[in-house]
């Protein structure tokens, strides 16, 4: 049985915190930015079967941002895809829960890591779907930054010229990277209005508004679909909202007491 | 060569749904038959090789055999991290199909000489490299990659092969193919389309040396080259790639690691080339001894 995306996304922050607290990793900002986008994709959106992973219906997610893995690696435990004694394998010496997404966690389609990866590669699954005839989705997660990258802006030619409409790409746009915002780094903006320009779909919204999220997301769109989901890095977690710090640091276990307090209580 | 690849891609598209060929914007007058009949398995990437490698390893993560096609260097060191990360880690189905290997495209310049790819793709532990030494090899490499899938470098000459092999042949991964017979100890081994220069080495017309080709090597069939070494006294190699890293180098490191008692001479393409700018044979007259 489904859970509830808001459920699912407090359960997400928390294991997210607990891992990344257990095996001293990074990358937890980045994990919180994209909880709800989570949640609302397994909870409301994607065609999956926990008993049968590998099932050829299923609908594909690529975790392009893999850095972020904590938050999928936790969605996947909750929705019953990887057990919890594999979870707290984390961090774990030789564990197929690596600190960047990897494909032998169960569940898993594409091992992510080097940024600029997952949309060409998403594309090549929604093109082989669309050559059989297949009615299943590919869903995207890249970050903001992560479209610096010159590869995705070929896939987003490639994807418009062929009009790929069965992918959907969402940019978690937190406007944070490595040392500060992505406006001082290297600025991407006016984005919805550079997508639409390569010819996709594009939609502006708050990436943390499940409601929000839950529309963008079912709806079919004529041309291949991107949904800029603007959101903040460390979300729901007070001290590390909006702190590049918390790309780096993890949480000791006095500040990960506060972190899981402040999610439970929201 | 690239004709002999396109014949056997298109019977085999023929006979499977799951073949699927993706060009960087490259293959004037040899791509046309297969866009013509498989239009819905033929795409054209443009003039964007990170999207293209990345998108075949997406095809092939679904079932598919995918075929990239381009010229030597493109779609090698402007996509390696998408063959690194994408294709081979996660042992996929492509095919990495490429024409102008080591110097062909000669008076092209430096940007055109694929004299650094083997290094490259020898270092993935997935790839294997096909490098056929004539048109037969060209067909028997693909019937074998054909039937067996995982990612693959095809390396191919530009045009105007000569063919050393009489006539349709096997091809298993690793093994030497036997194209002149002279002493039992002491061998020639081309890979690619060196194979000519090999036949015309003076060690070769005097009969002094077996020729054998080696169209298709990895990091996989290095131990079984112990076992064809065992009675061999004197190696020579032949290849249109830079000494680093090549075919030479993978012998000597098999030769080294093993304590052979082989005297190996790898014949390669010299440093001397870079940046010059001649026909193919011309350059190698720079060939390195």
């Amino acid at each position: 049985m489904r859970v509830l995306s808001e459920s699912l996304a407090k359960n997400i922050r928390k294991t997210s915190l607990q891992m990344v607290s257990k095996a001293g990793a990074s990358h937890i900002g980045s994990a919180l930015s994209i909880a709800d986008i989570l949640a609302v994709l397994y909870s409301d959106i994607m065609e999956f079967d926990p008993a049968n992973q590998s099932y050829k219906d299923r609908d594909r997610l690529i975790l392009s941002k893999g850095h972020a893995c904590v938050s999928l690696y936790a969605a996947l435990h909750h929705v019953g895809m990887i057990p919890n004694e594999e979870i707290l394998t984390y961090g774990q010496d030789f564990s197929n829960l690596m600190s960047h997404i990897s494909h032998k966690a169960k569940g898993v389609e594409f091992s992510t890591g080097s940024l600029g990866h997952g949309l060409p590669f998403g594309l090549g699954k929604a093109m082989a779907a669309k050559v059989n005839g297949e009615k299943w989705r590919t869903f995207i997660i890249a970050g903001d930054g992560e479209m610096q990258e010159g590869s995705n802006w070929e896939a987003l030619m490639f994807a418009a010229h062929h009009n790929v409409k069965n992918l959907t790409l969402i940019i978690d746009a937190n406007n944070l990277q490595s040392l500060t915002t992505v406006d001082k780094t290297l600025a991407i903006e006016p984005l919805q209005q550079k997508i639409e320009a390569f010819g996709w779909e594009c939609s502006d919204i708050d990436g943390h508004n499940h409601k929000q999220i839950r529309e963008a997301l079912s709806k079919l769109t004529p041309k291949p679909n991107c949904i800029i989901a603007r959101t903040t890095k460390g979300k729901g977690v007070s001290y590390m909202e909006n702190q590049v710090a918390w790309h780096y640091k993890c949480p000791t276990p006095e500040e990960l007491k506060i972190a899981l307090t402040e999610i439970e209580n929201a | 060569m690239r004709n002999a690849f396109m014949d056997e891609l298109i019977n085999a598209a023929r006979v499977r749904d799951d073949i699927a060929l993706i060009i960087g914007d490259l293959g004037y007058s040899v791509i046309e038959p297969f866009a013509d009949e498989f239009p819905d398995r033929f795409f054209n990437a443009g003039i964007a090789e990170q999207n293209m490698m990345g998108m075949a390893a997406g095809m092939a993560s679904e079932g598919m055999q995918v075929f990239t096609y381009s010229i030597g260097n493109f779609p090698t060191w402007r996509c390696a991290e998408q063959i690194r990360n994408d294709v081979d880690y996660h042992n996929l189905a492509v095919t990495n199909v490429v024409v102008g290997g080591g110097v062909a495209y000669g008076s092209l310049g430096y940007s055109h000489h694929a004299i650094q790819d083997y290094a490259l793709m020898r270092s993935l532990p997935n790839m294997a490299i096909a490098s056929p030494g004539d048109p037969v090899e060209v067909r028997a490499v693909f019937n074998y990659i054909i039937k067996n899938k995982r990612p693959y470098y095809l390396r191919l000459g530009k045009s105007g092969e000569e063919s050393h092999n009489s006539s349709s042949i096997r091809i298993d991964e690793g093994k030497w193919n036997l194209i002149k017979k002279g002493s039992h100890d002491n061998i020639i081994i081309s890979t690619g389309t060196m194979l000519t220069n090999a036949l015309n080495s003076k060690e070769a017309k005097e009969n002094e040396y077996s020729v054998y080709s080696m169209p298709l090597w990895s990091q996989k069939t290095a131990k079984l080259q112990l076992s064809q070494l065992v009675t061999i006294k004197k190696l020579i190699t032949y290849e249109n790639h830079l000494s680093s890293g090549g075919f030479g180098s993978y012998f000597s490191e098999i030769i080294s690691n093993n304590n052979l008692d082989i005297e190996q001479n790898s014949r390669c393409l010299s440093s001397k080339i870079i940046s010059l700018s001649a026909s193919e044979e011309k350059l190698h007259q720079l060939l390195n001894t």
